[in-house]
Order: C-alpha cells, then structure tokens, then sequence
C-alpha cells in the first residue's frame, strides 16, 4: 500500500503543491482521494526538495487541502493493451466508456512512449491510394508517413479525413490494418460523425477510440494523444498491423498545454505557448512511422485548426517543421463548393518523391505532377491578373493558363466526398488536363512521356 | 572526484548538492540508471546538472557522481560511415544491443573497441615531433586516408613507432619529451567538444566550394572555411538544399547534424548515400560521411550538445590537412533547446524568451568554420566550411535566431514560400539572398571556368533584378504595355529562372550541374537575349522571336548528360542563331 499524504499545500488551476513528500519521482503518477471517496488522477511536473509540484489530468473541483490524501503510485501512466481493444471506446485518460467490460491487459506499455532510434527506422516508401486525386496525385500518402490537415473553424476536414480512412488502401495487399481515433476537445457531433462514417463502412470493429470531447476536462487532453499512440504501437510494433492514427484537434491539445505551463509560470514562447511546444509536439508525431525488421506500421493524420486561417500561428508552424508535409484546406476553395476543399500549392508531402514512379504508381506521375504543380501556379497568377486587368491584358498563352486554372479545380481537385479514384484515373485526369496547354510548355514531361501520353490523346 | 544527491528534478534539469569539488561542465552519471549529463551552474555546493537521458522516475536522495571530466568525443578511425547520437554514441550499436527504441543509460563505447585497423606508419623513430605531426595512417575507407596524428599540446622524440593491426586502443609507440616523460600513442585520442581544437593561423578564404547547384555556384557562391546560413519556412526545401549539398559538395569530408528534425530524414540519408555515386572520387558517399543524429523526438538536452560533437568531429578532419563541409540542420533547434535550459535555470530572459547570450554563442559555433594552417611542423592548409539551416518562426527572419546569424555568415540563401508552392526548387530567392564571397571567388572562376564567368553572373543578376520592377509594371497595365526590348528582356529572365536556377533534386543527371555545364547554360540563355536583341534592332516581331522552337532546347540541356554537353551546346547555339536569323528575314511586313 503506498503512503498517502495529507500534505496539500496548494491548488491553483491544474496544479497542486504536496509538502514533505519522500521518495516521489519525476513523471510519477499519483492518485488524489476526495473526502467522498471519488479519486483523480495526477503527475509529478517537478520535485523540489520535499515537496511535489503535482498536475492533474481532471478538473480540480471538491479538492480539499485538509481531507483530501494523495498516494503516489510508483509507476509512470500507463495504458493496457491487448488485442481486444479493437471496436472499444475509452475516455482520454484510456477507462472504457462504451459500457463494455473493463479490458484484461495482455500487457502494460508506459504512454510516454521511448525514442525510437534513427538507426532503426525504415523509410517510407509504400504508396497508400487514398482515392482522392489532390492527395495521390499530387501530395502522395505513403504508410508510416505523418501527413496532418490544416483546416480551420468551418472547413470540412472530418469529412476529407473520414473519406481518406474510407477508402485508404495499399493495393495489392490484404495485411491487418486498423484505426486508431482520437478526439481531443472536439464536439460531440463530430466525434459521432467519424463513429457514424466509421460503421457504415464497417471499419469500426477495427478502430480504437480515445475520446475526450469539449465538455471533458481540458487538461486531461494532454495525455489522450499519448494513449492512442501507445495503442497504435502496440497494434503495429507487437501485432504486426497497420495503424491509421487519426488525432483532432491538435489545436485543443496545444491550448491544454499552454494552460498548463501558465499555471506553472513558465517563461512562454511566442503567442503565450510555452518554449518548449515543438519538443512536446514531436514527441507525439515521430512515433509515426516504420521500424526495421516489423511488418507494421503508424501512419498519421492529424487534424489542427488554424486559428484565423493563419499558417504562421505556432501550433501549424511547428507541426509543419515536424510533419513530413501537409494537407492545407482553403476558404476560398470551400466557398466555392470545390470538395474537398485541398489548396494543392502550398500542400506538400515530403515522402511522397520515394513512392511513385515505375512499379509503385506509374512512370509519368513525377514528371505530371511538377508540371500540374508549375501550370496551375501560373494559371492562378494569370487569373489574378484578369480580376485586375481583364481579360483582354492577358496574352494568349497565359489565356490558356487560366482556363488551365479553372478546369483543374473543377475536375481535378473537386471530386466530391465519395467518389474513389484509382491512381491511373487520377494520372489520365492530369493528362487531359495538361492538353489544353501546347506541347512547348510542357518543359517538366519527358518527351517520351510526351510521346506516349500527351500526343495521342484528343483534346 | 565528488557525489552529491538530488535535491531537485525539473524536465532535463536536476539539482544535487554535495557537489563542491566537481567543475564546471563536467559529466556526471545521475542516479543508478547512470544516465549521461553536463554541470552547467554552480551555487555553492549545488550544480545544476542537465541531464541529456529522459529524466522521469528520478527523485529526489538519488546520487550524482562527477566524473571529472568535460564532455569529449573519441577521434579515431571508425567515425566514417557511422550514426551518432548527439553525445557521440553509436546508434547502429545500440540497436543491437537495446532494440528498435532508445532506452536510457546505455554505455557504448564511441568507437569500436574491437575492430582492428592497420596502420602504416610515416614518421620515423628519432623524429621530433609536436601536436598536429601525422604519425601514419589508416585507410579507413576506400576514399579516406584516417591520418593519425600526435594529440595538439603533447610533443617530444619519437621511441617507437609500430607497424601493423590495432583496435584504436592499443599502444602504436610512444613519445619521450626532453624531460623525460613519456607518451603513449594510439590511433584514438579524445578531445572536449566546447573547446575549438587548436591551429596554426587562419587564412582568409579564396577558393570556392563547388556544390553542383546552379543557383549556389553560378549566382551566390561559398567558400572553403566559409560559413552560410539557409533560413526559410517549413516546406520550402530547407532539408532538400541541405542534402544536397552534403551529397554534391566538394569536400573530402561531410559531416551531417540532424539536429531535432525529422527521424526519416536521417533514415534516408542512411539510405541513399551508400548508394550514390561521388562525382569526385566514383565511391559511394557514405565513404566520406560522418552523421550526427537526434531527431526531434530524442532528449533535448542532447541536441544542445549535438552540433558540438559535429563541430569538433568536423575540426579533427580538418586537422588532417581536408576539406570539411559541416552541415547543422537545424540551428533554430538548437537555439529552442538552449532556451528550454535557459528557462528551467529560471534565467533572464532576452527576446522572445531565448536567453541572453544566444548571439554569442551562435557566434562561437560558426567561428570555428575557416580555412586554417593546421598544427604540426609541415604547412598544410585545410577548411572548414560550415553551412547551417534555420528554421525561423512563420518564415519571418526578424526573430532572434535568424538575426543573431545573419550577423555572423557570409552567405544567405533566402529560402522562400512562393517560389516552393511554385513547384520551383531549390527555392531560393534570388532578389533576397547574398554571398559576400561572390567578388572575392569571381577571380578564381574567371581563372579556372570561364573567363566570361564574372560577366555573366552580373547579367544573369541584372536580368533577373530588371524582371522584378518590370513585374510591377505588368501588375499594373498588362504585358502589351511593355515595349519589345522589356518584353524580351521578360522572355530572357523566364528562361533563367525555369531553364537555368530551377533544378531538381531527384533527377539522375540534373542533380548535379558541373561549373563547365553552368557556365555554357548561362551563355545560351545570354546568347538568345543577345541575338534576339540584336533581331529586335532590325525590326523583328518579338512575339516570333519569343515563340522559337530552340528555346525548348535550352529548356533541356540541364537534363543533358556530363560527358555530351560540348556537342550538345554547340548544336543548341547553332540551331538557336538559325532560328532567330530567320525570324530576324521575315520582318514584319506592313
């Protein structure tokens, strides 16, 4: 039986203060016990002599300094896991919340999870159809990849996400794969949106959840991506699965933690969060990925919301720098009912050169995409430039440009929540596109490319 | 050599006391997990320790044990080809011993204490000889000859002096100084990572470092022992650019810091560089690579030590009389570690949260870049180059990191956003960056390329700055306003920037561009402004001069192989002088 200690000093916010504590560790896990006998979990942020700076991962109401009794558990938090957690609910803090039977761990895994090492990471490289054009054809998913969307307040990214979970699939394989969700501070109705998506297509025998929805505790969002993470590795490493980690929204995650650091009085980085914010944030995204010598693997997709659509507010900032690339939803585009909403320029997959080509997609998909990329960018500069000048100020070629523009949001990006493109379609769609340039601008295609696609086709 | 006890634990941060006889910056093992950290503050017999494992389930009582001895690296052959962590320990070996995932307090030797390397002694027994002498040897791989050289500071005869195989632990002879005491010599030797290794003087630098990027050579060149900075926004190719340049660069030497990035970057660098080819040598590049890794997901304290270990690494090659290019990717890392520390010693601080003294320890860091007369009794030159990647905020470089560099390098390639979601690579902006360096290597380009190089930097520069205000123009009233001669002048800045800077990494022959290759792209694309200038003058339609099918030849002769590029040029100009010469006949007709 561990000690209990009547030593509360101080409750402020998140934050307790235990005096003449032994034998307390860094990261220790401890159990707060009210006068009624309700318990609530907490951590060690910092020991200090004898005493214990301790945060907890529930709201601080009823604690009382005099009555309330701490115990400190000998063990970091930790999540049980087995195979059964498949198709089951928890809350943020890894409790069943769906009625079912409490889980019989197979085993106990420590959430914070351990570095993986440099050396023992085996590079992505497995192209994952996600079904939509803007994403394989151009920003190309491969598995063990972290590819986050960055939406804002009344964009559609449950849905695109939902769609890529829908219809994800390596083809030509038939190995284990499942879900792993998390929700962190998002509504009800749009937790219950993915579960609902989620069922129709049967998936959800195959996913865990971890929800923590707005009405939970905020800070108790702190530990919910690390619990979802340790079962996505469990399921990967151990089981030998591949794991889809959806996790929405960073954005609360990350206002959690700046609560709890201005609590703590912490010197704060820009815009208030703490300076430490992409150390925390990595420590969650790298552990996507593949590892030598397991056939699993953690693909992710998190989902943040950019406040005021601002690229450069810290939390899309550091994720971006961590991230290998991103999928970047636009307003614009929305308004005018183009679905899914992808602004494909400044959209980006940074693993995506090692998983196309010959053999893995086709051989005119690096080549399409540079000069898709090169002539969209150009046709969007000339459309500018007609709003200002009219048409008329534009040359012929620039003309065709535009009308480039415009066709490629219309058929290329625009493809509707449930329509499932193959890789060849998505690529012919590129062709037929790029027709209505002449041949002489096509400067990034090969000529055989040229030759065997671009020439024979009618326009 | 002191214990204390754990008085306080705080993230990285731990407090013991019963610290009084340890110094600063000593290493200490904290706890019986025996984990690796460094004492950076003393108050009277409390030190401040930061710990470079995980810290969570220490606690307070635990012991801390000095062992007396500053943070150091082992320099000896068997660092070529090998992974470190950011305190010098061999990730390959860990993972066979501990798995795919780090554990904590690990204790791997640096180097390989087993395996044997022959060395083939140089120096003769009798020699005198001083810090910095090459003794020998070791071919350590089929590129690198591992010279082996007396430590700096140590001096005397030379007794003895083995030939055969090693581990680098084994006595190789020894020294015996004038009073007698005698030094043991062997392939290894160790040195504290915050301390410059020492040279004779430094020299100025004049000699560029060819990297095989357009952009970099041709329009903002860096020297040997020159140091530059690449900032830019996420996803603007900042990690492309710098693999690049580890991959094409011309040095002898590369060492790559993966500094809290991205784990599968260092991957891929494992990876592919086995399996390419050195242009210079036609060995694969790992034969010359030393990488540095702690991804972002590693303990932060580590990283702040990461680009020390490379740094020092990188300076003991260059003591070998090489040529070393050090890539630290990212500064902007480095700098948020430092600042974490920084916070957890409840320090004062400066802008942006970033302690006081980030500029000069920034300035520190690149200073150890050079081109040097390295120690020893011969006059050996050798360099340094030092290219750092920041990654500011947002892509806004008035934040303290960005500004505390760019007041120290002498080149900046300004990476920037617009141009990435352009698809055009490597993004760097050619209105913003700088090299200081550009005047200074003009003389050698003009020597050993091209005696027209210099002129055509300033042209292709001028061209590309006369685009600029000319776009505002256009911005304004429309292409039809500009007069022919803008108009071309238009035509011929597209074509440098799309045929001539945009260039793609993941191409077999386009990734790497030979100064010859550079210098006939830019005459091409000069001689097409030239002639069609001259057309323009004679009364041709800029429209058909504009349209002419050999600007589409120029457009792929960055795709032409190496060894065809004089034939190649030759059949493009001429076909280009044809096609505007008929242009230039069929006049407009009224």
């Amino acid at each position: 039986m561990p000690k209990e200690y009547r030593t509360l000093q101080e409750v402020a916010g998140p934050l307790l203060l235990v005096r003449d504590v032994e034998g307390v560790k860094y990261e220790e896990l401890g159990e707060i016990e009210l006068a009624n006998g309700e318990t609530r979990r907490c951590r060690v942020l910092e020991v200090n002599g004898t005493n214990a700076l301790v945060q907890l991962f529930e709201n601080s109401q009823g604690i009382n300094l005099s009555s309330s009794k701490v115990r400190f558990l000998g063990r970091q938090m930790e999540l049980g896991v087995s195979p059964d957690m498949l198709g089951r609910v928890f809350d943020g803090l890894g409790r069943p919340i769906d009625g079912g039977p409490e889980l019989i761990p197979d085993k106990r895994m420590d959430v914070n999870g351990t570095p993986m090492n440099p050396a023992a990471r085996s590079y992505p490289q497995e192209f994952i159809q996600t079904g939509v054009s803007a994403i394989d054809g151009l920003n190309t998913l491969v598995r063990g990849q972290k590819l986050p969307i960055f939406s804002a307040s009344g964009l559609p990214h449950a849905q695109l996400a939902a769609q890529i979970a829908r219809q994800a699939k390596v083809r030509g394989t038939t190995e284990p794969f499942a879900v792993v969700f998390a929700a962190m501070g998002i509504t009800f109705e749009e937790s219950n949106f993915f579960v609902e998506s989620f069922r129709e297509t049967g998936a959800l025998e195959r996913t865990v959840m971890f929800t923590n929805l707005a009405n939970d505790p905020a800070v108790e969002r702190i530990a919910t991506p690390k619990m979802a993470l340790t079962a996505a590795e469990y399921l990967a490493f151990d089981l030998g699965m591949h794991v889809l980690v959806i996790l929405t929204d960073i954005t609360n995650y990350a206002d959690a933690l700046r609560e709890i650091s201005a609590a703590r009085k912490e010197v704060p980085g820009r815009r208030g969060y703490p300076g430490y914010m992409y150390t925390d944030l990595a420590s969650i995204y790298e552990r996507a990925g593949r590892q030598k010598g397991k056939p699993g693997s953690i693909t992710m997709i998190p989902i943040l919301s950019m406040p005021e659509d601002d690229k450069t507010h810290p939390i899309p900032d550091l994720t971006g720098y961590i991230t290998e690339g991103q999928i970047i939803l636009s307003r614009e585009l929305y308004r005018r009912s183009v679905t899914p909403p992808i602004d494909v320029l400044p959209s980006l997959s940074r693993l995506k050169d090692k998983g196309i080509g010959e053999g893995k997609t086709r051989e005119d998909h690096s080549n399409t995409m540079n000069q898709l990329f090169s002539a969209y960018a150009r046709g969007k500069d000339a459309k500018e430039l007609m709003v200002i000048l009219g048409e008329a100020a534009l040359t012929d070629i620039d003309k065709l440009y535009a009308k480039f523009a415009d066709a490629f949001e219309r058929e290329y990006v625009s493809q509707g929540n449930y329509t499932d493109r193959s890789i060849e379609e998505t690529l012919d769609i590129g062709w037929r596109l790029l027709k209505i340039l002449p041949r002489s601008e096509l400067k990034r295609i090969s000529n055989k490319l040229l030759e065997k696609y671009y020439d024979n086709l009618n326009a | 050599m002191s214990i204390g006890k754990i008085v306080k634990v705080a993230g990285p941060l731990v407090i013991a006391e019963g610290m009084r006889d340890a110094n600063m910056f000593d290493v200490v093992r904290v706890s019986e997990k025996r984990l690796i950290g460094e004492i950076i503050e003393m108050h009277g017999d409390r030190a401040s320790v930061q710990v470079y494992e995980e810290t969570a389930g220490l606690g307070t009582g635990e012991r801390v044990e000095s062992t007396g001895m500053p943070l150091s690296v082992e320099l000896g052959p068997g660092l070529i080809r090998g992974i470190f962590d950011g305190i010098q320990r061999p990730l390959e070996k860990i993972m066979q011993k501990t798995g795919n995932n780090l554990t904590r307090g690990i204790e791997v030797p640096s180097l390989d204490r087993d395996a044997k390397w022959h060395f083939y002694p140089t120096a003769k027994t009798g020699d005198a000889l001083t810090g910095g002498d090459v003794l020998g040897y070791v071919n350590e791989t089929d590129v690198v000859k591992h010279k082996i050289m007396v430590p700096p500071g140590v001096s005397g005869v030379l007794v003895e002096l083995k030939d055969g195989d090693f581990t680098v632990t084994d006595e190789i002879g020894y020294l015996q100084s004038e009073n007698g005491k005698k030094t043991v010599l062997t392939l290894m030797q160790t040195w504290p990572v915050r301390r410059g290794r020492p040279y004779k003087t430094k020299l100025s630098p004049d000699m560029p470092l060819v990297t095989g990027q357009r952009v970099i050579d041709s329009l903002f060149p860096i020297a040997k022992g020159g140091v530059a900075a690449i900032p830019g926004p996420f996803g603007s190719g900042k990690t492309v650019t710098q693999h690049q340049l580890a991959k094409w660069a011309e040095a002898d030497i590369v060492v790559y810091i993966g500094c809290g990035e991205r784990g599968n970057e260092m991957t891929d660098v494992l990876n592919e560089f086995p399996e390419l080819i050195d242009p210079h040598t036609g060995k694969s590049l790992m034969e010359r690579t030393v990488l540095i890794a702690n991804t972002s997901d590693m303990p932060v304290a580590a990283r702040e030590a990461s680009i020390y270990t490379g740094i020092t690494i990188a300076e003991y090659f260059r003591d070998m009389g090489y040529s070393v290019a050090l890539m630290a990717d990212s500064t902007s890392r480095w700098a948020e570690a430092l600042r974490e520390m920084s916070g957890r010693l409840e320090e004062m601080p400066g802008e942006e949260g970033y302690p006081a003294y980030l500029g000069s320890r920034l300035a520190q860091f690149y200073e150890r870049a050079g081109r040097v007369k390295v120690l020893g009794s011969g006059d050996t030159e050798a360099s340094l180059s030092v290219i750092g990647a920041v990654s500011p905020p947002g892509g806004d470089i008035s934040e303290p990191v960005s500004q505390a560099t760019l007041r120290i390098v002498k080149v900046f390639w300004g990476l920037d956003s617009a141009l990435a979601y352009k698809r055009h690579f490597p993004a760097i902006n050619w209105l913003t960056s700088y090299s200081l360096y550009a005047d200074s290597l003009g003389k050698w380009f003009n020597e050993n390329v091209a005696s027209g190089w210099t002129e055509n930097r300033s042209r292709i520069m001028a061209l590309l700055s006369e685009e600029a205000s000319l776009e505002e123009i256009v911005r304004l009233v429309g292409m039809d306003a500009l007069s022919p001669g803008d108009r071309l002048k238009m035509e011929a800045a597209r074509s440098i920037r799309e045929d001539f800077l945009h260039q793609l990494a993941f191409h077999e022959v386009d990734t790497y561009s030979s100064l010859k290759k550079q210098y006939l792209m830019m005459q091409l694309v000069l001689m097409f402004y030239d002639r069609s200038a001259d057309a323009l003058g004679l009364g041709a339609d800029i429209e058909k001069l504009a349209a002419i099918p050999g600007r589409e030849d120029i457009g792929r002769f960055k795709y032409v192989p190496e060894k065809d590029i004089d034939a190649e040029y030759k059949r493009v100009s001429d076909l280009l002088i044809e096609q505007i010469e008929e242009v230039a006949s069929q006049k407009e007709e009224f």
